[in-house]
């Protein structure tokens, strides 16, 4: 196989698993000025996503990093081309990041709530954004000869808001399924009664993204193609209808895995669509962005290909040992005599 | 102000705020690592609330520098796209490498750490600090070997319209992103250790409680601070030497030498003019000096920087004294932690009130040398991007317009200016702290329990 569709495949698996991790803790943030209705509860939250969030948010970097590495003309162009709303994105995850160790520094309750207005904006944002963002990519960028024609503004087409709010609610059943597999009591009861109801929603999100996706992009194309890509949507399909099935037998470990491989294989849907795009112009496929056409050399990609086949592994086994260590519910208790606790 | 200056003006301060908070932690790490250890090895619990206390600094600190560090990552791409077209084929792999070998490490342990208390064995959790120790220095070779190629670029040949990589080993032994490493860490683990010794002479000077905890902990950082000032000093002659060899015009501009000469004195106090090509004050004269500091041997000819294009130059001033001030300051911690590690190892710290005060008042130089530090290594570069290769006013992006760019700075500025403020405060309400007596939690700790 070429190196270039070996790093498309991993450019996909970076994305995908990116999204179905700090997804949850995207949701969680989102829904925390709102479920949770003490400062117990706040921080309940907030410890259930300490140990992890930060080796989640590695994969959004090791997707950038891959991307630089791997198709240099993309990461070049999409990383300025998309100028504002990647500001955006990182002002809203630097406020993420510091607000979650900052936020239990001080006892006094302005500090405290000034980071709770910062986790909303740290988690919302960023949820939107990346919606907005892959939206675009989906339906192509305005991109000719002359670079990019487009502007912050026209990023904000109905299509890129559908995926954005897509992402969001995506993700905030996400999180909701994490709270309701993490917590205890009342908050255990909101988390897991939402994730119930915010289904049907979600599901009207999905098939409305789904028939636009046919109107407005050209992803189903591929799979018109190549049938047999197909089980991929399906996955995502049926596990979307997994969420459902499992939330209303009360498993939500199940739902929650489920809500995993359905953001998974949404992503990986999307990403399937592009193929060999990594950014397709929207004027002209003459100006699009390829695999093949923005790649590195065939060496650097092997070199690559390489490190990514020994360091994945361990990174993906310690990951999982460290989600072992902190599997299972967190109660209040947890952490009142937890004295690092954030 | 141009699309090139705003970016440069943006990479500078948001490079420097991230490298307010990297020393720290590569520093850091390593002795709260050290101290766990020891717990863990002796079973004194002492050594346990300093690992939690100064682990608890260190935990304020990382923040910053991991949310910082995301910046710098995406800026490649926002505002220096053709730079990141041009050499991405070669610059992105020890990005990638570093994300993939280092952060993941880090980030992940970091979470075992902090939270892990009552989770893991005592072992365990020393072993997770260990790989956060590990993977931050780790990520700081990637970064550096990264920074050395655009310093002395090496293994790539220009193809396709580009620099493609064709010797990965090259890249990976470039001995001058090797010494800069070397450079870079060493000085930060004075930094560190110049932060715990202040940190501890200020409980020393205001409480009288606690005395053991601190003279214990002064007296660990006194000897890595001592050993790692020795080799700061070591690394940076070794640092200049190599600039000697791969870029002469930083060379001149640190030295601040205008003719081509051999036996080129060193002027104890010299101020550049650049207007006029000359050192409007140039006195005390050493003889040989900056021939032998740069190529061993008092008859090697300094290339002046007169013998360079004046658009080959780099900003003479601002190189020349910042490599000055940085130098001065760098002999200056051998002497304070010489004295440091002298007395602490007496006990006589607490009779004596104006070294403990002269080791508070230390905390900030190690990090002005720093920045200064970079300030030579980047401001000296100029006007390249990469040494020789890529101009820097070829490498911003094309598609950005100013407004976008006085944008992005100006809420950089206000967003890290508030970082800072509230970054200042919690390490000074938590370094002001007393280390907290009761550590039970982790006595019950079962050193079996399953991992």
């Amino acid at each position: 196989m070429e190196f270039q569709i070996i790093w498309f495949i991993l450019w996909g698996v970076l994305w995908s698993v990116y999204f179905m991790l700090d997804g949850f803790d995207f949701g969680a943030g989102i829904l925390y000025p709102f479920l949770a209705k003490n400062d117990v509860e706040k921080r309940v939250i907030i410890n259930t996503l300490g140990p992890v969030w930060d080796g989640n948010e590695v994969w959004l970097i090791t997707a950038g990093g891959a991307t630089f590495a791997a198709f240099p003309t993309t990461y070049a162009l999409m990383f300025s081309y998309l100028y504002s709303a990647l500001l955006l994105l990182l002002y809203s995850l630097i406020i993420r990041g510091v607000s979650f160790e900052f936020r239990g520094k001080s006892e006094n309750p302005k500090w405290r709530k000034g980071w709770d207005v910062a986790i909303f904006i740290g988690s919302f944002f960023p949820a939107l954004l990346f919606g907005v963002a892959f939206g675009n990519i989906f339906r192509g960028l305005p991109i000719d000869f002359d670079g990019y024609r487009g502007s912050f503004f026209s990023l904000l087409n109905p299509y890129g808001l559908v995926t954005g709010i897509l992402f969001v609610i995506l993700f905030v059943e996400h999180g909701a399924l994490w709270l309701s597999i993490k917590t205890t009591g009342e908050l255990n009861t909101r988390a897991s009664k939402l994730a119930g109801k915010l289904w049907y929603l979600l599901l009207i999100v999905a098939v409305v993204f789904l028939v636009f996706t046919h109107f407005d992009t050209r992803l189903y194309e591929n799979f018109f193609h190549y049938p047999v890509w197909l089980i991929v949507p399906l996955i995502a399909v049926v596990a979307l209808l997994g969420i459902k099935l499992f939330t209303s037998k009360q498993d939500y470990l199940k739902a929650f895995y489920s809500s995993c491989l359905t953001i998974f294989m949404i992503t990986a849907t999307g990403v399937i669509g592009l193929f060999p795009n990594l950014i397709p112009s929207s004027i002209s496929p003459d100006y699009s962005l390829t695999i093949f056409n923005s790649s590195s050399s065939p060496y650097t990609l092997r070199i690559m290909t390489l490190v990514a086949l020994v360091f994945v592994p361990v990174v993906i086994a310690y990951q999982i040992w460290s989600y072992r260590v902190f599997k299972g519910k967190l109660t209040p208790e947890d952490i009142m005599k937890e004295k690092e606790a954030y | 102000m141009s699309i090139v200056d705003l970016s440069r003006w943006q990479f500078a301060i948001t490079a420097a705020f991230h490298f307010i908070f990297v020393p720290l932690t590569l520093g850091l790490s390593i002795l709260v690592a050290y101290m766990e250890t020891k717990y863990v090895r002796t079973g004194d619990e002492l050594y346990l609330k300093m690992a939690k206390f100064w682990g608890k600094l260190f935990l304020i600190n990382f923040a910053l520098g991991i949310v910082t560090g995301i910046t710098m990552e995406f800026q490649f791409g926002m505002n220096w796209a053709e730079y990141s077209r041009y050499v991405g084929d070669i610059f992105g792999a020890p990005l990638a490498i570093e994300a993939t070998v280092a952060f993941f490490l880090e980030s992940t342990f970091i979470g075992i750490w902090i939270f892990g208390w009552n989770k893991v064995s005592k072992k365990t959790h020393a072993f997770a600090i260990w790989m956060v120790a590990f993977g931050t220095n780790l990520s700081a070779i990637w970064i550096i070997l990264a920074n050395g190629w655009m310093q002395r670029p090496v293994g790539y040949i220009l193809r396709n319209g580009r620099a493609e990589m064709f010797d990965f080993s090259a890249l990976v032994t470039n001995i001058y992103g090797w010494i800069k490493f070397l450079h870079t860490v060493t000085s930060a683990y004075v930094l560190a250790a110049f932060f715990v010794m202040g940190v501890s002479a200020y409980h020393l000077l205001k409480n009288k409680d606690n005395r053991d905890f601190f003279k214990r902990s002064f007296k660990i950082s006194a000897s890595f601070g001592l050993a790692s000032a020795v080799l700061v000093s070591f690394m940076g002659a070794f640092s200049a030497k190599l600039v000697a060899d791969y870029q002469p015009s930083k060379l001149a501009a640190m030295e601040a030498v205008w003719e081509t000469q051999r036996n080129a004195p060193f002027p104890l106090i010299a101020i550049p003019d650049a207007e006029n090509e000359r050192n409007s004050i140039e006195v005390l004269k050493i003889p040989n000096l900056i021939s032998i500091l740069a190529y061993h041997d008092p008859n090697a000819e300094i290339k002046g920087l007169k013998d360079f294009p004046k658009e080959d130059r780099p900003p003479v001033l601002l190189t020349f004294l910042s490599y000055r001030v940085m130098v001065g300051i760098g002999f200056l911690f051998i002497l304070i932690a010489f004295i440091a590690f002298l007395y602490s190892r007496k006990d006589k710290l607490e009779s004596k009130p104006l070294l403990l005060r002269i080791m508070l008042y230390s905390i900030p130089l190690p990090y002005i040398a720093a920045q200064l530090g970079w300030i030579v290594a980047e401001v000296g570069r100029q006007p390249w991007l990469v040494y020789g290769m890529l101009r820097t006013a070829n490498g911003v992006s094309k598609s950005i317009s100013t407004t976008q760019v006085w944008g992005s700075l100006i809420g950089f500025t206000l967003l890290y200016g508030t970082l800072a403020v509230i970054d200042i405060f919690l390490l000074t309400k938590y370094a002001k702290k007393k280390p907290e007596d009761d550590l039970s939690p982790v006595l019950k700790l079962n050193g079996t329990q399953e991992v």
